[in-house]
C-alpha cells in the first residue's frame, strides 16, 4: 500500500522523486545545481497544476478512495488530544467498521462516531471494508444518545462505500438500525458536526451524517449509489464506472452546488495523503469555528434549525 | 436503487399484466391457477387459491383503505425536476414523461387526506408502476408536506410502501429525502401522532432504510420483498445462496421487524382497530384534567384543503411529560389551525 499510487499522480510523485533525490546527492558537495534544481521545481509545481486543477470526477473519486489517504483513527490522532474509544452496541456485538469514543479537541470535551477503513488486507478484514452492519449504527446512536445526555458536541468523520449488504445484516435489521439513526440524530439536543473524509457511500454514510453542519474534503465524494452500481445498471457494465461519477455528480463541490453540504475544506495539493497533518489541521480549524456557532444556540432553536435545514433540501417544481 | 436492475433482468416478467392484469383470465404468478379476472378483482387481486397477493396500483389501495367518497388528494402538482440533466439511454425527463402517461400519476406517491373508518387520517400510497416507486425529491416533498399535516392537524400519518429506493437520476438529491422525511416522523413521534407504515410488494433500498421502517406500527402485506439491499446485490457480495424465503415478509416477521403480516382484505380493519386504541388512550389521558390541545402550527402550502375535522385529533397534552420542542414556524395568516 504504501507504494500504490494512481496513474495520475505517478508523473508528479516521480518528478518529486527526483528532485528530492538530487537534492539530498549535492548536499554536502560544491556541485552547482541550483539553476536545474530550480528548473525541476517549477516544472513540478506546473504539473501539479495541470493534473489537480483539472481532476475530473472519476479522479476524485480514486482519491477519495486512495489506499494512502488518512482514515477516521489518523484524524482523531491528529487533531485530539486524547481519546477514549468506547465499543458495543448492548445488544449483538462490536462493529469494527464504526469508531467511537469520548475526545478532547483544544481542551474542548466531545463525542466523536466514524466510519473506520482498514490500511491493509488483514485490517482491512477486521474493518470490513468500512461496510457497517447494524450494530454499527446502534453503537453509534448509542454514543451520540449518551453525548446528548451529557451534553457533549458530537463530530462524525464519515468515509464508507455503503452500509454492508449481506445475509446477517439484513437479518439484524440493516434498513431499521439507519432509519432509526436518521429520525433520532433529529433529537439529539448538541451541536452535530459531519466531516466527509472520504467516501460518502448512500444510506450508510447518511447514518451519521444528519447534522447541523455537514463539511466534505475536496476530494472526498457523497453519492446514492457507487459508480460502479451505477454503471452496472445503466450500462450493464461497472467498467463504465467514470462515466457513471459523471451524470452522479457526487464530488464535493457538486454537494455544495446542491444545497446539500455547508461547505468544502481544501486539501493540500494532491490530496490529503500527500500532507495529512495539514488536512487534518484544516478540518480542525473548521470543526472548531462550527462548535463555536452552534456552542452560542440554545438546544430548541438547534433542533428547530437542523430540522428546517433538511426540510429545504430537494429540487422539484410545481 | 435496484429498482431498475430488477425489471431490466427479467424483461420476460409480464410486470404489466401483474400491475394491472386486464383480460378477462389471469394466471397466478405463484400458483399457476387460471383465475376469471373479474372474480380475482372482487377478492383485491389476492390469488383465491394460494393467497399471492398480486401488486395493485396506488388507487386501489385508496380505494381499500378510505371510507368511500372521504379521499381528497394534496400536493398533486408537485412534480419532479431534472436537477443533474440526467441521461443514460434516455433523458430523465422523458422516462418522468412516459412514467406519467403509462400511469396517469404525477409522481411515484399519491398523498391525501380522508377518513379511515370514520377517523379522519393523513395517507400517502406509493405506487411501483411510476419509474419503480423510487423516491424522487417530489416524493420526499409530498411526504414531508403530508407528515407537516398530521403535525398540525394532529391526525394521523399512514404509508403505504412499494419502491425500489432512491431516485439514482436525482443524485445525491434522492438520498436526502431519507433525511427529510424521518427527522419529520421523529416530531410526530414526540407529539404521539401514530404513523401507521404498511409495506407491500416490494420495499427495498433508501425507502426501507428510512420512513418505511420507522413506524409506530409496520404491517406487511403477506409474500412481499422487504430489505435494504436488493437479493441480487447480496448475493454477489457474499457470493453464496440466500436463505430460503430470505427478505420476505414472513423473514422480516421472525427476525423482529415486523409487527404484523395482515392480508389486503384485513388492512383497512387493522389499521382501524389500532388507530383507535391509540387515540382512545390519548384522549383518556387528556381527560384527566388536562385539555387536549395542539401547540403545533406549520405552514402549510395553499393546496392543502381544510381539516376535516377538529375533535379526532391525536397528540401531546399541554404539559406533556417532557417531549421535545415542537415545530414553531410561524403561521402564514397568524391565525392557529386545530
Amino acid at each position: 500500500m504504501s507504494n500504490f499510487w494512481l496513474e495520475f499522480e505517478k508523473p508528479v510523485v516521480e518528478l518529486e522523486t527526483r528532485i528530492s533525490e538530487l537534492r539530498e546527492f549535492t548536499s554536502g558537495s560544491n556541485i552547482e545545481v541550483d539553476e536545474e534544481l530550480k528548473r525541476l521545481e517549477k516544472k513540478a509545481d506546473r504539473m501539479r497544476h495541470d493534473i489537480y486543477t483539472k481532476l475530473t470526477r472519476w479522479q476524485r473519486v480514486q482519491l477519495a478512495r486512495h489506499p494512502r489517504r488518512p482514515y477516521t483513527l489518523n484524524y482523531i490522532g491528529w487533531m485530539c488530544e486524547e481519546f477514549t474509544e468506547l465499543h458495543g452496541d448492548r445488544a449483538f456485538a462490536d462493529d469494527p467498521a464504526i469508531v467511537a469514543g469520548l475526545a478532547r479537541i483544544g481542551g474542548k470535551p466531545l463525542a466523536i462516531v466514524g466510519h473506520q477503513k482498514g490500511r491493509n488486507t488483514k485490517e482491512n478484514i477486521h474493518r470490513n471494508f468500512g461496510m457497517p452492519h447494524p450494530e454499527g449504527y446502534r453503537k453509534a446512536l448509542r454514543i451520540f444518545e449518551l453525548a446528548d445526555r451529557f451534553r457533549l458536541p458530537i463530530l462524525t468523520f464519515v468515509d464508507t462505500p455503503g452500509a454492508y449488504p449481506g445475509v446477517g445484516a439484513e437479518e439484524r435489521g440493516q434498513s431499521e438500525a439507519i432509519a432509526r439513526n436518521l429520525r433520532e440524530m433529529a433529537n439529539l439536543a448538541v451541536p452535530l458536526v459531519t466531516v466527509i473524509i472520504g467516501e460518502g457511500g448512500s444510506g450508510g454514510a447518511l447514518a451519521l451524517a444528519v447534522s447541523d453542519r455537514v463539511y466534505m474534503l475536496e476530494n472526498s465524494v457523497y453519492s446514492v449509489i457507487s459508480p460502479e452500481g451505477c454503471a452496472g445498471i445503466l450500462w450493464k457494465d461497472r467498467a463504465k464506472a467514470p462515466e457513471a461519477a459523471e451524470v452522479l455528480k457526487l464530488t464535493a463541490s457538486d454537494s455544495l452546488e446542491q444545497g446539500v453540504i455547508d461547505g468544502l475544506i481544501d486539501e493540500p495539493v494532491g490530496g490529503a495523503h500527500r500532507n495529512p497533518e495539514m488536512a487534518a489541521a484544516a478540518i480542525r480549524l473548521q470543526v472548531e469555528a462550527a462548535f463555536e456557532e452552534l456552542g452560542n444556540l440554545d438546544p430548541e432553536t438547534l433542533l428547530q434549525k437542523r430540522l428546517e435545514k433538511f426540510l429545504n433540501i430537494g429540487v422539484y417544481q410545481e | 436503487m435496484s429498482w431498475f436492475r430488477r425489471q431490466n433482468n427479467r424483461p420476460k416478467k409480464p410486470t404489466e399484466s401483474r400491475d394491472l392484469p386486464d383480460g378477462v383470465w389471469t394466471k397466478c404468478e405463484n400458483c399457476s391457477e387460471i383465475l376469471y379476472f373479474k372474480e380475482l378483482e372482487r377478492n383485491l387481486h389476492v390469488c383465491p387459491k394460494c393467497g399471492n397477493h398480486f401488486r395493485i396500483r396506488s388507487h386501489k389501495y385508496v380505494e381499500i383503505l378510505t371510507d368511500p367518497g372521504t379521499f381528497q388528494e394534496t400536493n398533486a402538482n408537485v412534480v419532479s425536476k431534472d436537477p443533474l440533466k440526467f441521461k443514460d439511454s434516455k433523458k430523465y425527463t422523458d422516462r418522468v414523461k412516459d412514467a406519467v402517461k403509462k400511469t396517469g400519476m404525477n409522481e411515484a406517491i399519491v398523498t391525501g387526506t380522508a377518513r379511515l373508518d370514520e377517523l379522519p387520517v393523513v395517507l400517502g400510497v406509493m405506487d411501483f408502476a411510476f419509474i419503480g416507486g423510487s423516491m424522487a425529491s417530489a416524493v420526499g416533498e409530498k411526504i414531508a408536506r403530508s407528515l407537516k399535516l398530521c403535525l398540525e392537524r394532529k391526525e394521523p400519518m399512514i404509508l403505504v410502501s412499494a419502491s425500489g429506493g432512491a431516485r439514482m437520476m436525482e443524485g445525491i438529491l434522492s438520498l436526502m429525502q431519507m433525511a427529510k422525511t424521518s427527522v419529520l416522523l421523529a416530531r410526530l413521534r414526540n407529539e404521539r401522532i401514530p404513523y401507521i407504515s404498511i409495506l407491500t410488494h416490494p420495499t427495498t433500498g433508501g425507502v426501507t432504510a428510512s420512513f418505511a421502517s420507522l413506524g409506530d406500527v409496520i404491517l406487511a402485506e403477506p409474500g412481499a420483498l422487504i430489505g435494504f439491499a436488493g437479493p441480487r446485490v447480496i448475493k454477489e457480495t457474499v457470493a453464496q445462496e440466500l436463505p430460503e424465503g430470505f427478505q420476505r415478509s414472513e423473514f422480516l416477521m421472525k427476525h423482529g421487524f415486523l409487527d404484523r403480516i395482515t392480508p389486503r382484505s384485513e388492512l383497512k380493519q387493522t389499521v382501524g382497530n389500532i388507530l383507535r386504541v391509540f387515540h382512545d388512550g390519548v384522549n383518556a389521558s387528556s381527560h384527566a384534567g388536562i385539555a387536549f390541545r395542539p401547540r403545533t402550527s406549520v405552514p402549510l402550502s395553499e393546496h392543502d384543503p381544510v381539516p376535516l375535522s377538529d375533535h379526532d385529533s391525536f397528540g401531546a397534552s399541554e404539559g406533556g411529560n417532557g417531549s421535545m420542542p415542537i415545530l414553531e414556524l410561524p403561521d402564514p395568516d397568524g391565525s392557529t389551525t386545530t
